[in-house]
């Protein structure tokens, strides 16, 4: 009755092609920014934050990078683990090597690290497609986490092979290390990938998304249209990977604190990110967010359910875990190939026309 | 001759024998990819769950105990029983051929028709069900799968080899009874798609669905034979490899290993899975052997991925791939 666009009149271009056009969507869209930035940090408690909100937003950056190659441009990446162990390890050599420098920058350049070495491995992708790309980003998902193992140079040869985060501030406040307040590390993290949605968002309705999408639907004819597949695909990878960089940056910096790679950038990783994007809808923003949200939160309530209500032992939760993982992809495969996001779509569809549908 | 060269050829022999077993997964994943031209991630996890019912089976391990125990607050585990490992296999084979079928009814009928890189992720989506489904079904710990195979060093190769060079040479019993079998396997693979009727069927299938169809040739049943023959080539992988290693997790990630080898060898051909194996499986033994030390090591991890993302740049299709021909 009140999801309508009717008496919301357009009177510029500008704002007919706005990303949501009904009045209710941008209300809503503004009060769930001001509720993550203001509210959310004085609200939630600190095991929630660093249980559920941090990770949300570590993965949901993720996400979005793999759905801009994936979902966006076609193009299947097995390697997300991977390039999210370069970006990881990036931020690390950045924050010994350079001290001074600003955790945001250091971040972001992690990012630009990450995209120089994922337009390195695209570079196949200009030869091959399908599986066999699958395949062959395989080769740098365990050629990164085997290098990052074996070369002492990548973690200044601790004896451990481990990372650990430097303390760094922003504006005085600490953001990494043990002692800073989950609060300060989730506003960093919601700020960074607040500005990574708005990029990705703007970017796939121009001219970069449009081409890629237009190879994503079918390569052969878009060169004929005129769309550069060299350009097209190199820009998706080199783009996609400056994001998953920047989500394995804050995963290491801000989120563990402390990693060792094979451990925390393991192929189970590029494979849970891949998921998030089925379930949450290939070639969509919200999707990925949902898809996150989704796979974040569901091992945190089977774990409530099964281990603490029921009193079940951890493997069980687990190999269930694994079980209700793999039955939701083929389900929303078959019964919802677009995803979470195309849920919400039909959702609203039906809700325009509520409560007389004809 | 040097010492050196001895050992490398010990190092190139084992590879090679490596490479059988690599091959023997590699196979599973040709044959569905041919007639569905569905790549079948969860190859791997099926040779998994076959050695973990092999065992489960032979051993009279109560299905499900762990989560009867959880939810009943009982103390099951074993039925108290031993099975003969002939019995074991052949009912192993027929759980097989029941997944198979469930496969079929349940996911494969509803994805007709659609983009094949959407079948993949749903055969992504079976391999992570079907392992948290094999690990509550027969618990998680490390197995050791023992149907009388030969173990340990073979005294008369290394006796004969040490007679005519001089230098035994160490080759695993195992390794070539995975040999043979392999080698029984694909000649009998052979001999079922050339001669009889149902082999028959399966090769139309691979060329043209729809032409298949309308000779009256039923689609759904050449699956689920095709999914069984998977199924039953994931068992004799897994006993294999179980009786290598034991039965664990880290057996399925051989089907990640299988990947390469079907790249090098062409997703479609079947010589192409054995010649990737075999050379995958030298190739990453010598490369370990000359190049690992120099470099740290443990290169076997990611050298056949390399590999083939090398060769695939010059060779998109594979060795023995058909062409890849686009049309718009």
């Amino acid at each position: 009755m009140f999801y309508r666009e009717a008496g919301d009149f357009k009177t510029t271009y500008r704002e007919d092609m706005q990303t949501f056009p009904i009045r209710l969507d941008r209300r809503a869209y503004w009060m769930i920014v001001v509720l993550a930035f203001v509210v959310a940090p004085f609200v939630v408690n600190d095991y929630w934050t660093n249980a559920v909100l941090l990770p949300f937003l570590v993965w949901a950056t993720a996400a979005l990078g793999l759905n801009l190659l994936t979902g966006y441009c076609g193009q299947v990446s097995l390697g997300t683990g991977g390039f999210m162990a370069v970006g990881a390890f990036a931020a690390y050599k950045l924050m010994t090597a350079f001290p001074g420098m600003n955790i945001f920058f250091v971040v972001l350049l992690a990012g630009v690290v990450t995209a120089v070495v994922g337009l390195l491995f695209g570079l196949p992708s200009l030869r091959i497609k399908g599986f066999y790309l699958a395949v062959a980003t395989l080769a740098a998902q365990f050629f990164f986490v085997w290098l990052f193992n074996k070369m002492p140079w990548f973690y200044n040869y601790s004896a451990s092979g481990q990372i650990t985060a430097p303390e760094r501030t922003i504006f005085g406040i600490l953001v990494t290390g043990p002692s800073a307040a989950p609060a300060a590390k989730y506003l960093f993290t919601l700020t960074i990938l607040f500005g990574l949605a708005w990029l990705a968002r703007n970017l796939t309705r121009g001219r970069t998304g449009r081409s890629w999408m237009a190879i994503r639907d079918m390569d052969i004819a878009a060169e004929i249209i005129g769309v550069n597949p060299l350009r097209a695909k190199l820009s998706a990878f080199a783009v996609s990977s400056f994001f998953i960089g920047v989500a394995g940056a804050l995963f290491f910096t801000v989120y563990l604190g402390s990693a060792e790679v094979t451990e925390a950038f393991g192929i189970d990783k590029s494979f849970l990110v891949l998921f998030m994007i089925i379930i949450g809808g290939l070639g969509s923003i919200l999707g990925s967010f949902l898809g996150a949200a989704l796979l974040v939160l569901l091992p945190v309530f089977l774990k409530n359910v099964m281990v603490d209500i029921l009193g079940w032992e951890t493997y069980i939760a687990a190999h269930l875990e694994l079980m209700i993982v793999g039955g939701l992809i083929i389900f929303f495969l078959i019964y919802e190939p677009h995803g979470l996001a195309q849920l919400w779509r039909l959702a609203k569809e039906k809700l325009r026309l509520w409560p007389f549908p004809y | 001759m040097p010492e050196q060269f001895y050992f490398a050829l010990e190092v190139a022999l084992n590879g090679l024998l490596t490479g059988v077993m690599y091959s023997l997964v590699a196979l599973g994943f040709v044959l569905i990819y041919k007639s569905s031209e569905i790549f079948n991630y969860a190859q791997g996890v099926m040779a998994l769950f076959a050695a973990l019912t092999l065992v489960g089976l032979q051993t009279g391990q109560v299905p499900f105990a762990e989560l009867i125990n959880a939810i009943f607050g009982t103390h099951l585990s074993h039925f108290g029983w031993q099975l003969p490992p002939l019995v074991a296999i052949v009912l192993t084979a027929a759980v097989m051929v029941l997944f198979a079928f469930l496969v079929e009814r349940l996911i494969l009928r509803h994805l007709v028709g659609q983009e094949p890189i959407i079948l993949f992720m749903a055969t992504i989506g079976l391999a992570y069900f079907l392992e948290g489904f094999g690990d509550l079904m027969w618990g998680s710990e490390i197995k050791k799968l023992d149907i009388g195979l030969p173990q340990g060093i073979s005294e008369t190769v290394e006796s004969l080899t040490g007679k005519w060079f001089g230098y035994g040479l160490f080759i695993d019993k195992l390794d070539i009874a995975a040999a043979v079998v392999a080698g029984i396997l694909v000649t009998v693979l052979t001999l079922f798609s050339q001669y009889t009727k149902q082999g028959r069927a399966l090769r139309a299938v691979a060329d043209d669905h729809q032409a298949a169809l309308s000779v009256g040739i039923s689609l759904r049943f050449i699956w689920v034979l095709v999914w069984s023959i998977a199924g039953f080539i994931a068992l004799v992988a897994g006993v294999m490899w179980g009786a290598k290693s034991g039965v664990q997790f880290s057996l399925s990630l051989i089907a990640l290993k299988a990947l390469p080898v079907l790249m090098l060898g062409g997703f479609t051909s079947i010589p192409g899975a054995i010649v990737g194996g075999l050379i995958i499986g030298v190739g990453e033994k010598l490369f370990e052997f000359w190049v690992g030390p120099l470099i740290g090591g443990a290169t076997e991890n990611w050298f056949a991925y390399v590999l083939a993302l090398i060769f695939l740049v010059f060779r998109p299709q594979g060795l023995f791939g058909e062409k890849i021909i686009e049309r718009v």
